[in-house]
């Protein structure tokens, strides 16, 4: 045929807007102008929901110079189970955060203190914890022990990793126990939960900082809503498991902005870290 | 006879039948001595070799023994501590403090119930917040007394419900890892039916970890494990399989110390039997680790949860 087919663009193509210029709300449904809601530390102006923002903007975010010395980046996990298609969905989460694990870690200061910096990613496997996360993190809190300053852990992850069975379950003791010998050493920890945190880093190292610190609307809790539903047919009710029912419920001490973030740290840290000190006997 | 048999238990089930079917009657002696022979091989091939999903299924065991009918056989004079002094007493987990020959221990139990209204007292096995923090004041006071501590695991997992949730399920597994973890008494833990992820953990931080042969220990159940990574419940078979959750799996991972041996059969043919394994093994762990200095024991502990962990460096 001599003349041109007419190519016509369909429904859903016309719907879809270009990407990287508009992004919608998850949880109010607005239409947000991507530079807008970067400037804005992808918080939506209109009803406060905190996006997910990675490890990375979060060093950006919080830490002076937005540096971390990064420590152990090389740890890589294996498949110890042989368990179906883990080595594939490893191989896809490498490639699309361009990382190694979904944890980092290493040395920092805010307002000038020296700290101890780790940050979960969701985006590496939902965040979930395997034996290479159970010990960064298990690290992370040895190097504050043997450097005598504050550890600081962003959580954002939804448990234990599945594809490394009872070995997953383990990291939750072996975090745990690190942090026992944090606090006997009376070094502080503040812990920081972003949405979401859940299950087996929930139910470790994540609550039991000396501090806990939530972003706003962040979920957190120790069962899946769909899992309490399945299993012993409870339904939980809207915002049971939001920072705000945990703040009022007596879980966390504070419920804080990504845009007050770095100020109620270098707040903490200087009432905590620069102290008169108390006569000896 | 129990009664209740699992599917896989059929063919001996049928060969038992005919031999008591044959009883009654003359001259068939050396009929019922073949057949009884035959029961025993066909026992040992099937029970030698039982699938992960088959020992599921024996950990699961309707008429298997659950805490109080061991701590009942094994135990002089348990005294039965109640209530987390915070806000109220779980009884899907039993603490207190007794002999065990000479020795005196402290005890926190997972217990389920047998019947339905006794299942519905212990939650199905699944402890509340209060019930973790029941365990851990009693481990604490132990502590302060100098007595060692053994723990019974057995529960589908901690009770996922609201009221868990605002009470702060979380933190109270949480909170009992980091305590248990530095305990200066010797803690032995014994898996003797489910070990169901965080809430078997957070009384399961020992210097010693047994599991009974049947016994199952697991980050997810095989259903749940199913339902998230292929959207169907009923792959528990499969799911078993890939999670690796038997004692003899465990074992190779070098996460328990132990194998404590069964009946037969499983547990449940012989609850006398399986309390005297266990009873002889915790005894052996015990005195063991009464001959390590406190120091060297918290160290020690400590050491063995930091190995675990498979990664590349």
């Amino acid at each position: 045929m001599w003349f041109k087919k007419k190519v016509k663009a369909k429904p859903e193509e016309k719907l879809k807007l270009p990407d990287g210029l508009w992004t919608k709300c998850e949880t109010c449904g607005e239409i947000l102008y991507r530079k807008e809601l970067e400037k804005n530390l992808w918080i939506c102006p209109k009803c406060n929901f905190h996006f997910r923002i990675n490890c990375h903007n979060y060093i950006s975010l919080l830490l002076d110079n937005a540096t971390l010395d990064e420590q152990d980046k090389n740890l890589e996990s294996l498949d110890p189970l042989g368990f179906p298609n883990y080595k594939k969905k490893l191989k896809a989460a490498k490639e699309k955060t361009n990382m190694n694990e979904g944890v980092v870690y290493g040395f920092a200061k805010i307002d000038g203190i020296p700290i101890v910096f780790a940050a979960m990613d969701f985006a590496f496997i939902g965040g979930s914890m395997g034996s290479v996360i159970g010990e960064k993190i298990a690290r992370a809190i040895r190097a504050a022990q043997k450097k005598e300053i504050p550890l600081i852990i962003l959580s954002a992850s939804g448990g234990a990793r599945m594809q490394e069975g009872i070995l997953s379950l383990m990291q939750m003791a072996k975090t745990s126990a690190e942090l026992a010998i944090l606090a006997q050493k009376r070094i502080p920890y503040i812990s920081i939960l972003t949405h979401p945190t859940t299950a087996g880093v929930m139910a470790s190292y994540a609550s039991l900082g000396d501090i806990i610190i939530t972003e706003p609307g962040a979920l957190l809790g120790f069962t899946g809503a769909r899992v309490a539903e399945q299993t012993i047919g409870e339904k939980f009710p809207p915002g049971l498991q939001r920072s705000e029912s945990l703040l009022a419920h007596g879980m966390v001490d504070l419920v804080v902005s990504r845009k007050d973030l770095r100020n109620t740290l270098i707040k903490i840290m200087n009432i905590i870290c620069k102290r008169e000190k108390l006569p000896a006997k | 006879m129990n009664g209740i048999w699992l599917d896989f238990e059929r063919p001996i089930v049928e060969l038992k039948k005919k031999i008591e079917e044959l009883k009654g009657l003359k001259g068939v002696e050396d009929e019922i001595e073949r057949l009884e022979t035959q029961v025993e091989k066909l026992e040992k091939r099937i029970y030698s070799n039982l699938s992960r999903w088959q020992r599921v299924q024996l950990a699961r065991h309707p008429r298997r023994p659950y805490s109080l009918d061991i701590l009942n056989i094994i135990t002089e004079d348990f005294i039965e501590m109640h209530g987390d002094r915070r806000f109220g007493d779980d009884p899907a987990i039993v603490a207190g403090i007794t002999k065990l020959d000479k020795y005196s221990v402290a005890i926190v139990a997972q217990q389920k119930g047998r019947d339905t209204k006794a299942k519905i007292k212990r939650n199905f096995g699944m402890p509340h917040p209060e019930g973790y923090r029941k365990a851990i004041r009693i481990m604490e006071m132990a502590a302060k007394f100098n007595i060692p501590i053994i723990t019974l695991v057995d529960t589908p997992g901690a009770y996922p419900g609201v009221g868990a949730e605002e009470r702060g399920q979380s933190e109270a597994i949480a909170t009992n890892l980091f305590k248990c973890a530095i305990l200066p008494v010797p803690i032995i833990v014994l898996i003797i039916g489910e070990g169901g992820s965080g809430g078997a953990l957070a009384i399961a931080v020992g210097d010693r970890i047994l599991m009974l042969e049947n016994a199952i220990y697991s980050v997810i159940s095989p259903e749940g494990c199913a339902s998230i990574l292929w959207r169907d419940a009923s792959k528990n078979k499969e799911a078993a399989e890939a999670l690796k959750i038997t004692a003899q799996d465990l074992s190779k991972f070098n996460i328990i110390d132990e194998v404590v041996p069964e009946p037969i059969g499983g547990a449940h043919m012989d609850f006398e039997l399986t309390a005297k394994n266990i009873k002889k093994a915790l005894l052996r762990n015990l005195k063991e680790l009464l001959k390590i200095p406190v120091d060297e024991l918290v160290s020690l502990r400590i050491k063995k949860f930091q190995n675990m962990g498979v990664y590349k460096e």
